[in-house]
């Protein structure tokens, strides 16, 4: 429908976004300029900053020692993502092609631990992967059945015994911080992969198949070149989000599995050095516009399909 | 072409194939089972809660009376109740605004609009804390007052969700329906209440749960601006998972959950009558 | 005569370099039912919104009842619209949706109830009060918006293309009802259509609009007996137009020799001809067929005309029964292709001719007119 310039009709303009103009600029614009004036600053004391202009924090955040950081947490959010995209393709497809009796059942069960409190869903996770946690238990005992098995039937040919079996741990590793990733992030893939599987024309499959293409070739063939877009919706709703996690590399990473929101959160509340922490910020800033410049790039390219 | 199939099925029915069945029960299995085994430990008789003792119901009544447990309940909900009520009135007038005008700079402020969604929630945290310091906000107002930081937070960070929301329930308006409204004699005002916002309702529910579920549910953010006192229910539940967990929380998560469970049912009937009153 | 209570002075209409409404003057007169007939984007609908206050003109002025309407918003002209999709309001039941104008200008409950009760009636949705939109067809949604706006007692009926979504026999049927409501209610109804039909049988006065200008304001008889330039001949009914030149143009008759069809006698003088090429036309259904061997056309064209005007031969190169009728495609010796419309009078009519025939066909010296433009 068409829209009307502003000038035409000043007062219901004005009346209308007055409000929230005004807050988004004072809450969010003004805040975000002060995190960019702070991160050209330095430390004056315990509580003063100056805002010198200065690069210091800017040179300190691209050493290797934090660049690596972000190069972990991009690999970390990445292989999320990844992990995502393949569990959760299969899922929206098994939605796509229910019945209709049992698809709003399956999208309520898929949606329904995003509704779930973060905190509560994390702690449910740490319960089961703690070292007393049923899953590493069992995980432990299957594998270290395994590795025992392995190791007798090295000794029946003669050959050394494999080292004793060290239980392995799920939690407070990298492991625990790619798993809680993928538990908390899977709902947001499986949506946009169903939506975009939804309006799919099913003729096309039917076509691929009654030209001899089986199911798999047909899948990757047709179906997914087609999804493309919900694909590249789901991954990028995956994988900012994942990029910048917080709570669950806190909650179930180790000291070595720390991504960058867990540093710059240090600078806030124990090292206290706010403008780094500022620098930080906006490097990661950057690098996720750096990412939905480069996904909207890929956007212009027409699509070669079908 | 068989071998994925076990009983005879139409080409297209993917989803009666066993494997694929299997594929979703297993994820369905790793969602909730980590849930069930908390659900579960709620009745565990441990203080330490790691290994399973016997069964009781003590720690529910221990929960009931965990009076920092309810501070940081109430905390979590008033925070939701303002923030939702705010989101939803400065979503719709965004979108609005975004739905029927076209300005100068257009572009750029949809651009800045939908930034709060895009930008990782720690540098939003980050934000709102050197925000708060540098005006020198107040650190020792009375309750509700004191929650004011972290729910402005909340409605910063909320609103363009429902913003989206509703601006897609927008573009489906039937531009003649407000014409025929002031041809009857009806001001901006008039028309906009009672033409537009009824049509915008079914989106304006939506906004308003997404909004509710974000602010309940958020954690950084509430992180970086609360003070003593102003703990919500997750930051509280992060301070003790750190410290040392007992079974009252999770006797309180597992009533959250079925809050939770609840909730979602009445939205969803709630969305069918609506449905049907609509005739869709 | 009746006084204008629509005077449209000079009004032009630009969307950036677009013009939608090209210097249109035009007075609709109190209690005519007056028509805006075009093709699709000739700017008709733009003038009807601009009477209604929806668009503004960028020249010109519209004054209603003697009010010019430049500063005063749609809410507040004494004007109400039908809009072509009804916009009847979903969440609303008929009796809210009647009422809203009445609720909005502050007439009491009692009165209101009364009023709406009465505009129903008026449309034959008696007792619909309490049903919801969702629960009705078009035809009565659109009943509905008809109410609605008739309720307000507005000077003037603004009509967006009003029969536009409706199937044929309802189409026909609402022509007769409107027509009859608005000899009934007595208030001027100024409608938008591109149907030619529609236009016709409702119409007091039709403003034909071509390309934002105003090609003939006239009554329905004039328009289809005397057009007053090629677009109109064409656009309202079917015709066949042929390029002449004027030889003969006195007070009781004129030649117009048309190479394609022959010389075509007029017993009627051409005013305002100052050119010597013009156009002639004449409507399929003013030619007259012969049926080989049984009548000549050049004999029956003598009756009125002087020799060797007003026939012309061809053979048949197309027919479609049309029941009533029977429509023909011929073909004159000069190649060009003829439209004529044969009544069938007997029922064994449609036998008389058929593909490839040859036939001679005349027209009375009254029916041809002539187009200057």
């Amino acid at each position: 429908m068409a829209e009307q310039d502003w000038s035409e009709d000043k007062k219901p303009f004005w009346a209308i976004s007055t409000v929230p103009l005004l807050w988004t600029l004072v809450f969010f614009l003004v805040p975000m300029v002060f995190v960019w004036l702070y991160s050209f600053g330095t430390n004056q004391g315990l509580t003063e900053i100056e805002i010198s202009g200065t690069l210091d924090n800017y040179k300190r955040a691209t050493e290797w020692l934090y660049l690596s950081i972000f190069a972990k947490s991009l690999a970390v959010a990445a292989l999320t993502t990844l992990i995502c995209l393949i569990v959760g393709f299969p899922v929206a497809m098994a939605i796509t092609f229910a019945s209709e009796k049992w698809r709003p059942w399956l999208l309520l069960l898929i949606m329904l631990p995003f509704w779930t409190n973060l905190l509560i869903r994390t702690y449910a996770l740490m319960m089961m992967l703690g070292s007393q946690g049923y899953a590493t238990k069992a995980a432990n005992a299957g594998l270290g059945a395994l590795w025992g098995g392995s190791s007798w039937l090295k000794s029946l040919f003669g050959l050394e015994p494999l080292p004793t079996w060290e239980p392995i741990e799920l939690l407070y590793n990298n492991f625990g911080v790619i798993f809680g990733l993928v538990y908390v992030h899977l709902p947001f893939m499986v949506l946009p992969l169903y939506a975009a599987l939804d309006r799919l024309d099913k003729s096309l499959i039917e076509a691929s198949l009654d030209l001899g293409a089986g199911h798999f070739r047909t899948l990757m063939k047709i179906v997914v070149p087609l999804a493309g877009p919900g694909i590249i919706a789901g991954v990028m709703i995956t994988l900012i989000p994942a990029l910048g996690a917080y709570l669950t590399p806190d909650l179930m990473g180790g000291t070595d599995s720390q991504m960058i929101a867990n540093v710059i959160e240090r600078q806030f509340k124990r090292a206290n050095d706010w403008p780094f922490g500022a620098a930080l910020s906006f490097l990661l800033i950057y690098v996720m516009f750096i990412i939905i410049a480069l996904q909207s790039m890929r956007k212009k390219i027409p699509e070669v399909s079908k | 072409m068989g071998v994925f199939s076990k009983t005879a099925r139409a080409p297209l029915e993917y989803t009666k194939t066993l494997w694929m069945r299997g594929w979703v029960g297993a994820v369905m299995l790793f969602l909730y089972i980590p849930l069930f085994i908390l659900m579960a430990f709620s009745f565990n008789d441990s203080k330490r809660n790691v290994v399973w003792r016997g069964f009781t119901t003590k720690y529910y009544e221990k929960a009931w009376n965990n009076t920092q447990l309810w501070d940081a309940m109430t905390n979590s909900l008033t925070i939701a109740f303002f923030a939702t009520i705010f989101s939803l009135m400065l979503g719709a007038l965004t979108a609005v605004m975004l739905w029927r005008f076209r300005f100068p700079f257009k572009g750029a402020v949809d651009g800045v609009i939908s930034l709060p969604i895009i930008v990782p929630e720690i540098c939003l945290g980050v934000a709102m804390l050197v925000f708060f310091s540098w005006i020198g906000w107040p650190n020792d107002l009375v309750w509700p007052f004191n929650l004011g930081a972290i729910i402005i937070a909340h409605i910063t960070f909320c609103f363009p969700f429902v913003t989206m929301v509703v601006r897609s329930r927008l573009a489906s308006f039937n531009r003649e329906q407000e014409e025929a409204a002031k041809d009857l004699g009806a001001g901006e005002w008039q028309t906009f209440r009672d033409i537009l916002i009824p049509h915008a309702k079914p989106a304006l529910i939506a906004g308003a749960l997404l909004s509710f579920t974000l602010s309940l549910d958020d954690f950084v953010i509430t992180f970086f601006t609360s003070t003593p006192g102003t703990d919500t229910f997750p930051v509280l539940v992060y301070s003790l998972v750190k410290r040392g967990v007992t079974p009252d929380i999770n006797a309180a998560s597992t009533i959250l959950i079925i809050l939770t469970v609840i909730l979602t049912a009445v939205a969803l009937k709630f969305q069918d009558a609506q449905s049907i009153a609509e005739g869709h | 005569m009746s006084q204008p209570i629509i005077q449209i002075r000079g009004v032009t209409k630009r969307f950036g370099k677009m013009v939608a409404v090209d210097d249109v003057s035009l007075d609709i007169l109190a209690g005519e039912f007056f028509v805006l007939l075009g093709p699709s984007g000739c700017g008709k609908t733009t003038l009807l919104r601009m009477i209604a206050g929806f668009e503004v003109p960028t020249e010109g002025q519209i004054i209603i009842d003697g009010q010019d309407m430049s500063r005063i918003a749609p809410n507040k002209r004494p004007v109400n619209m039908v809009f072509q999709s009804y916009a009847v309001f979903p969440h609303m039941t008929v009796a809210q949706n009647v009422g809203y104008g009445l609720k909005i200008a502050g007439v009491g409950r009692a009165e209101t109830d009364d009023r709406v009760r009465e505009a129903l009636e008026l449309v034959k949705l008696g007792g619909f009060e309490d049903r919801t939109p969702d629960q009705m067809s078009g035809g009565q949604r659109q009943r509905v918006a008809l109410a609605r706006s008739l309720v307000m007692r507005p000077k003037v009926l603004l009509l967006d293309e009003p029969l536009s979504a409706l199937d044929a026999k309802l189409r026909a049927q609402m022509q007769f009802e409107l027509a009859d409501l608005q000899d009934k209610v007595g208030i001027t109804f100024v409608t938008v259509t591109h149907d030619q039909d529609e236009a016709l049988s409702m119409a007091s006065r039709v403003a034909v609009i071509n390309k934002g200008e105003v090609s003939q304001l006239a009554p329905p008889s004039d328009l289809y007996e005397y057009p007053a330039n090629r677009f109109v001949a064409d656009f309202v009914g079917s015709v066949n137009i042929f390029e002449g030149k004027l030889t003969v143009d006195e007070k009781d008759k004129a030649v117009v020799d048309c190479p394609e069809v022959g010389k075509i006698y007029m017993d009627h003088g051409v005013t305002g001809a100052h050119e010597s090429q013009v156009w002639v036309a004449i409507r399929p259904e003013k030619m007259l067929l012969h049926v080989p061997g049984k009548g000549d056309a050049v004999k029956a064209a003598a009756k009125d005309a002087p020799e060797g005007h007003n026939f012309a031969r061809g053979v048949i190169k197309g027919m479609s029964y049309l029941g009533d009728c029977t429509l023909f495609e011929i073909e004159l010796e000069s190649g060009r292709m003829v439209r004529v419309r044969r009544s069938n009078i007997s029922r064994t009519d449609q036998y008389d001719f058929t593909w490839d025939d040859k036939v001679s066909m005349h027209w009375n010296s009254a029916s041809p007119v002539v187009l200057l433009a």
